[in-house]
């Protein structure tokens, strides 16, 4: 007779994505954060595309969390497939959330930005554009992840602190309705 | 006279004569979500974020004058979702960077979203191209948080006398301006002593060289939701010098 335990099996694995857009990164970081509770998240969720295994296209997930707004054109095919391919999408960060710091270009033309940043701006000489045709191209304003496709939850915060990203993950996967009380919920 | 009272979400609140239904509820201590409206002004009740049913009809709680047995319905999901649809249309009509505002975690529109779960803002952001007013040595005017509550119109006209500051057009183009020949902040009399100075809910008016001196996280509303401050709320006529 065999002596190994039952096996207990974990509830159903979920599958998580992760991307960046026009973002810093900060909400990532905000991810791991959540310090030693990544081994219990990695026990309950395969992680599929995300900066954390570097996997570059996204297969059927169950939850995509979107952070950073959309800047140029690839944002806008990553946003696409990240909808195409998670069944609930998640914006996270006050970029994701209303354009945050890129969008504080929306009141300037694109056009002038350029020609300041690369080509008149201080200290500049043999200035150029870039225009490399594998660069994006950058979109005339910075949008929000909602005005481009439909977004299920938000999660605000510059970043969103380990312990409201924690508790909005854990209400996902234990079947709760998420939610961020006060003091997870901030916009700053 | 004997005592009056409303009922307030079925809990009866004594008022005198005279008074609003806001004025009964902050009295009280019981919580009514608002922005334009503040102790020591005349009610206007243009921000309808204190939308309430009063006899099961919709009225703005800061005009509404008390009654005896008028039956208030406040916190209610009906009107959160209304109130929470208007703090998103107040949020993507001007630009509201949270994380780079001096007012962050001092902010009363801030403070309502959070107490009312607004989570994205829901609607297409305007983005709209408000320069910001940096003339005036002591005072910083940030236009693009202004919310149209005219508590600066009223406090610069009627404490502090000098009605530096008005609404201009109409509709979606109505936007504050500075009562000066330039436009500017610099040329008026405006002082960071006013009144007018102290009662931004929004962060417009904002004093020069204080910055982050309270940090992130240590401000009026990191501490504790609005719903619990009704007691600051209430006093808010002799507290904001001190306090600022």
């Amino acid at each position: 007779m065999s002596n190994s335990e039952p096996s207990v099996r974990p509830a159903t694995r979920r599958c998580l994505a992760t991307t960046s857009l026009a973002g810093c990164f900060g909400c990532h970081m905000a991810l791991l954060d959540i310090d030693e509770r990544l081994f219990e998240l990695i026990e309950r969720v395969d992680i599929d595309r995300s900066p954390l295994t570097d996997i570059k296209r996204c297969g059927r997930c169950d939850i995509g969390l979107v952070e950073g707004g959309i800047c140029n054109a690839e944002n806008v095919h990553v946003l696409r497939e990240f909808r195409r391919q998670c069944k609930l999408l998640v914006a996270v960060g006050a970029c994701a959330i209303n354009g945050g710091l890129p969008a504080q270009r929306n009141h300037l033309d694109l056009g002038q930005c350029l020609q300041e940043v690369y080509l008149t701006g201080p200290g500049i000489v043999h200035g150029q554009v870039p225009d490399d045709p594998e660069l994006p191209l950058p979109l005339d304003k910075v949008h929000p992840v909602h005005e481009v496709v439909r977004v299920d939850y938000f999660i605000p915060g510059c970043p969103p602190s380990g312990d409201a990203l924690w508790k909005f993950i854990t209400d996902l996967l234990d079947g709760r309705t998420p939610r961020l009380g006060h003091p997870l919920l901030h916009f700053d | 006279m004997d005592a009056r009272s409303l009922s307030i979400d079925g809990l009866p609140v004594p008022f005198d004569d005279g008074q609003t239904i806001m004025d009964a509820s902050l009295a009280a201590g019981i919580f009514i979500p608002h922005l334009c409206h503040h102790p020591q002004f005349t009610p206007q009740g243009s921000c309808k974020l204190c939308t309430v049913r009063a006899n099961g009809r919709y009225v703005s709680a800061c005009t509404m004058p008390a009654s005896e047995g008028m039956e208030v319905e406040s916190n209610t999901p009906e009107l959160n979702d209304k109130r929470r649809t208007m703090l998103q249309m107040l949020f993507v009509e001007g630009n509201h960077f949270c994380p780079s505002c001096e007012k962050s975690g001092d902010c009363l529109l801030q403070a309502l979203a959070y107490e009312l779960e607004m989570l994205g803002p829901h609607f297409p952001q305007f983005y709209p191209d408000r320069p910001v007013d940096a003339s005036h040595p002591d005072v910083l005017l940030d236009f693009n948080r202004c919310i149209l509550c005219e508590l600066c119109v009223r406090a610069s006209r009627d404490v502090d006398g000098k009605s530096v500051f008005a609404l201009s057009g109409r509709g979606i183009g109505k936007h504050l301006i500075v009562n000066a020949e330039s436009g500017r902040l610099a040329d008026t009399d405006f002082s960071l002593a006013d009144k007018a100075a102290h009662v931004c809910p929004v962060g417009v008016i904002i004093a020069k060289r204080r910055g982050f001196a309270v940090p992130i996280g240590q401000r009026r509303f990191d501490g504790e939701p609005i719903s619990r401050r009704v007691d600051w709320l209430a006093r808010r006529r002799a507290d904001d010098e001190e306090e600022q």
